[in-house]
């Protein structure tokens, strides 16, 4: 019966995980002994180590969790019901427990469930209610009383969910089957070399490299002094994923282009340590911060250096002299840590250069904060010909701007403007409609194909004949509206 | 060139998409001595397509050019010969997001109709994925490894020709996610079950009718999946056009003529005199939305197959 399950579905120590309740999902780390708070709750992890994904939990006394069996439908629901509402009055006495009441019960550590009984045998209008809106009712106070947390393995659905969701802000509003079309669109697909330009946390070269399954090539571009990866590092992917991962500064997108570059005249300051940290701090790099915020206990076990000082400070003034030359040796290791740092960091633009001055990428996405049109126009320079690219850009208008800038150098065919709508349905015997909210936007994108570019000298010909012949009709027009 | 590997040259015996213009494109095999009609004239394979570069231009006999494109899921969804009603991008783009599709995925499949989203799965879970597809109409099925082998997949897909809802995928615990497009899903739902990983999976429905979705669902949660979520996902294109709007001629206040001044007013005024170029107009960039779009295809049912 085992068979089929393999060790890789069991939750692991260190594993980035999910975690879901109801709609609501939470990306953390899974370590030892460390509290996360979700939905308003203290929880430990521990226990989850060595179940199986998918495993739902409930969260005991103490935060600590506890594998919830299938559940067996409570058969609690009356079968008494009225027609209508004809006799309901909102009188705001229907439920006999009060607050405190039902405080205390929490406090007594009384299961969830049972408080969702205990409300519906105190509540006068239940037997009433139809049908449905009994339903309706205990599916609420479930929702509100019955802690439980499913724990889930990373995957370009749920992250990209969990972040229109809960930060969409940091993904330039990138709605979740916006990305869906963006990676079929751009036909990303394991073996390809993809140029990725994004500021949306890394989560777009998530979704890129999950479909690359860790074959071929992703270059990603990024601006200042470092890429972005917080959601990136939540997919949680094997070491070897990192191999086909490059990166480049788009500060030398220029140079490289016209051939003088250099990674020497590099502007690696002290500004790339910004990113650095922020990639370090584990994913969602925000909402941990807040976290922090929130915990006094918490220790950065993610941060061992920091973990380490503060126990040298602890040992005393005793050994004034001994931390003294302590930290001496750390200050030069980290700088020795720094000094090779950089040096790899030039060898990875150094890669990164020759796999682009090839200019034979097999797509390139953008999905960034910046005006898209320079982006695009330069980094299409990379792209072999027959090969497609997508523009994500949270306003039409400089897509507007993209589709007749593309349109005038050429090298570009099938430009497509386009938009999804997402709606979401409740389905449920005699009463399935649309749901009440939808999303009012998730983003535009322009698509389109590359082609060969005639020869400079022909192109700018073509141009020319264009530009004096376009406007041609129009002044004689304007000429004859004025006679 | 294959669905799933990009080639630089055109070679014979390859799959190429001749693009005429926006809407405008079919597929051609590339073989030697073969020859290829448009509306620009005639395109000679051996000499004007085989050896050059994808992405080329092709000059027709009759001096109008073509370009002659790389074949992708995508643009062979745009142009492939119709058997079925089939799925489009937009569609196949969510279903294969929320399906969770990635390279080594086992995926389950049914009815392969035409094979739009075939091709689209096939790409996706490509080189160490596999895709069992189950087409009950015998001639769609041979028809559709016909197709599988001259795109040079095969190797990726199993087709089997069989009812689903009788006798299922005919493999059992290997899926990591399964599709439905067939008339009666929620009638293959305890198969599709029973194909699925036994430590779980995702599945997604495609249905056109509202009824069938109930009946599906309910089958669903008959048999323990969770996560239900039924959505539908609407494309909208726009055009990129120039558009100039004329200005209303609101008539002179003589007074005002020179008091004005400051926007077109003036000018207005002033050439008011003269009655045609009274009318002006003010040119803006806009995206037109066509005058009408597919409205609905189809809801898609989604959900997992939980450990429990």
């Amino acid at each position: 019966m085992e068979s089929s399950k393999s060790a890789g579905d069991l939750i692991r120590e260190g594993d980035f995980v999910v975690l879901k309740r109801e709609d609501v999902f939470k990306a953390v780390q899974l370590l030892w002994r460390k509290k996360i708070i979700f939905e308003k709750q203290w929880i430990y992890l521990d226990n989850a180590i060595q179940q199986f994904y998918g495993t739902t939990f409930e969260i005991t006394a103490g935060g600590n969790l506890q594998p919830k069996r299938k559940l067996e439908e409570t058969n609690t629901e009356t079968k008494e019901a009225g027609a209508d509402n004809r006799n309901i009055v909102d009188d705001g006495k229907s439920q006999k427990l009060t607050r405190d009441d039902i405080e205390a019960l929490k406090e007594k550590g009384i299961k969830g469930q049972e408080i969702v009984q205990q409300l519906i045998e105190n509540s006068t209008t239940f037997r009433d209610k139809t049908e449905f809106a009994q339903e309706k009712y205990i599916r609420k106070k479930k929702k509100k009383y019955e802690a439980v947390v499913t724990i889930l393995k990373p995957c370009a659905r749920i992250l990209a969910k969990m972040y229109y969701g809960r930060e969409p802000g940091k993904i330039c509003q990138l709605r979740y089957d916006t990305l869906a079309q963006m990676l079929t669109l751009g036909n990303i697909h394991a073996g390809s070399k993809v140029i990725v330009m994004e500021t949306c946390a890394g989560l777009v070269l998530g979704a890129v490299m999950e479909r690359m399954g860790g074959y071929g090539v992703v270059i990603q571009m990024y601006p200042g002094g470092g890429p972005v990866r917080a959601a990136t590092d939540c997919f949680g992917f094997p070491k070897s994923f990192s191999d086909t991962l490059h990166e480049f500064p788009l500060s030398k997108v220029n140079s490289l282009l016209s051939g003088k570059y250099s990674p020497e005249i590099s502007s690696i300051g002290p500004n790339d340590k910004l990113p650095l940290e922020e990639t370090s701090n584990g994913c969602l790099g925000g909402q941990q911060v807040a976290e922090k915020e929130f915990s006094s206990e918490m220790v950065p076990e993610s941060n061992e250096s920091e973990a380490q000082e503060a126990m040298q400070l602890s040992t005393g003034e005793l050994e004034n002299q001994d931390n003294q030359d302590q930290r001496n040796a750390k200050e030069k290791k980290d700088n020795e840590e720094k000094k090779r740092r950089q040096d790899e960091k030039r060898k990875k633009e150094m890669q990164a250069a020759v796999l682009l001055r090839k200019k034979n990428a097999d797509g390139l996405i953008i999905a960034s904060r910046f005006h898209p049109a320079p982006l695009l126009l330069s980094l299409l320079e990379f792209v072999a010909p027959s090969r497609p690219f997508v523009i994500y850009c949270q306003y039409k208008e400089p897509l507007l701007d993209c589709y007749t800038k593309l349109r005038e150098v050429g090298g570009a065919v099938s430009l497509r403007l386009s938009e999804t709508w997402l709606r979401n349905y409740q389905v449920l015997p005699d009463r399935s409609h649309p749901k009440l909210l939808m999303s009012g936007g998730g983003g535009y994108l322009l698509s389109g194909i590359t082609v060969t570019r005639e020869n400079v000298k022909l192109d700018s010909r073509c141009l020319d004949v264009q530009k004096t012949e376009e406007p041609a009709p129009k002044k004689q027009k304007m000429e004859e509206l004025q006679s | 060139m294959s669905f799933v590997e990009y080639g630089e040259f055109m070679k014979e015996g390859d799959i190429a998409i001749v693009f005429l213009g926006h809407d405008s494109m079919f597929p051609v095999k590339l073989q030697h001595g073969a020859q290829t009609q448009t509306k620009y004239g005639v395109i000679r394979h051996s000499s004007d397509l085989i050896g050059k570069r994808y992405g080329s231009k092709v000059t027709c006999s009759k001096g109008g050019w073509v370009y002659i494109l790389h074949p992708t899921p995508e643009l062979w969804t745009m142009n492939l010969p119709h058997r079925t009603q089939i799925l489009y991008s937009t569609d196949i783009s969510l279903i294969t997001m929320m399906l969770e599709l990635k390279p080594g995925s086992i995926v389950c499949e049914s009815g392969t109709g035409s094979g739009s989203l075939s091709h689209a799965i096939i790409r996706t879970i490509a080189p160490t994925g596999h895709l069992y597809t189950i087409e009950f109409h015998q001639q769609r099925a041979e028809k559709a490894m016909e197709e599988f082998r001259e795109h040079k997949v095969d190797h990726l897909v199993t087709v089997k020709s069989q009812d689903v809802c009788k006798n299922g995928f005919g493999v059992a615990n290997i899926a990591d996610a399964v599709f439905l497009d067939i008339p009666s899903p929620w009638e293959a739902i305890g198969h599709a079950k029973s194909a699925l990983k036994e430590q779980g999976g995702r599945i997604c429905s495609f249905s056109p009718c509202i009824e069938q979705v109930q009946r599906t669902c309910q089958a669903l949660e008959a048999h323990g999946f969770t996560e239900v979520d039924t959505l539908e996902i609407l494309l909208r294109i726009y055009d990129v056009r120039t558009i100039s709007l004329q200005t209303a001629d609101l008539g002179i206040v003589a007074e005002d003529v020179s008091s004005t001044g400051l926007d077109s007013g003036s000018q207005l005024g002033q050439s008011s005199v003269c009655d045609n170029s009274s009318q002006r107009t003010i040119q803006f960039k806009s995206a037109v939305t066509p005058r009408e779009m597919v409205g609905h295809t189809g809801y898609l049912t989604f959900a997992t197959k939980s450990l429990f």
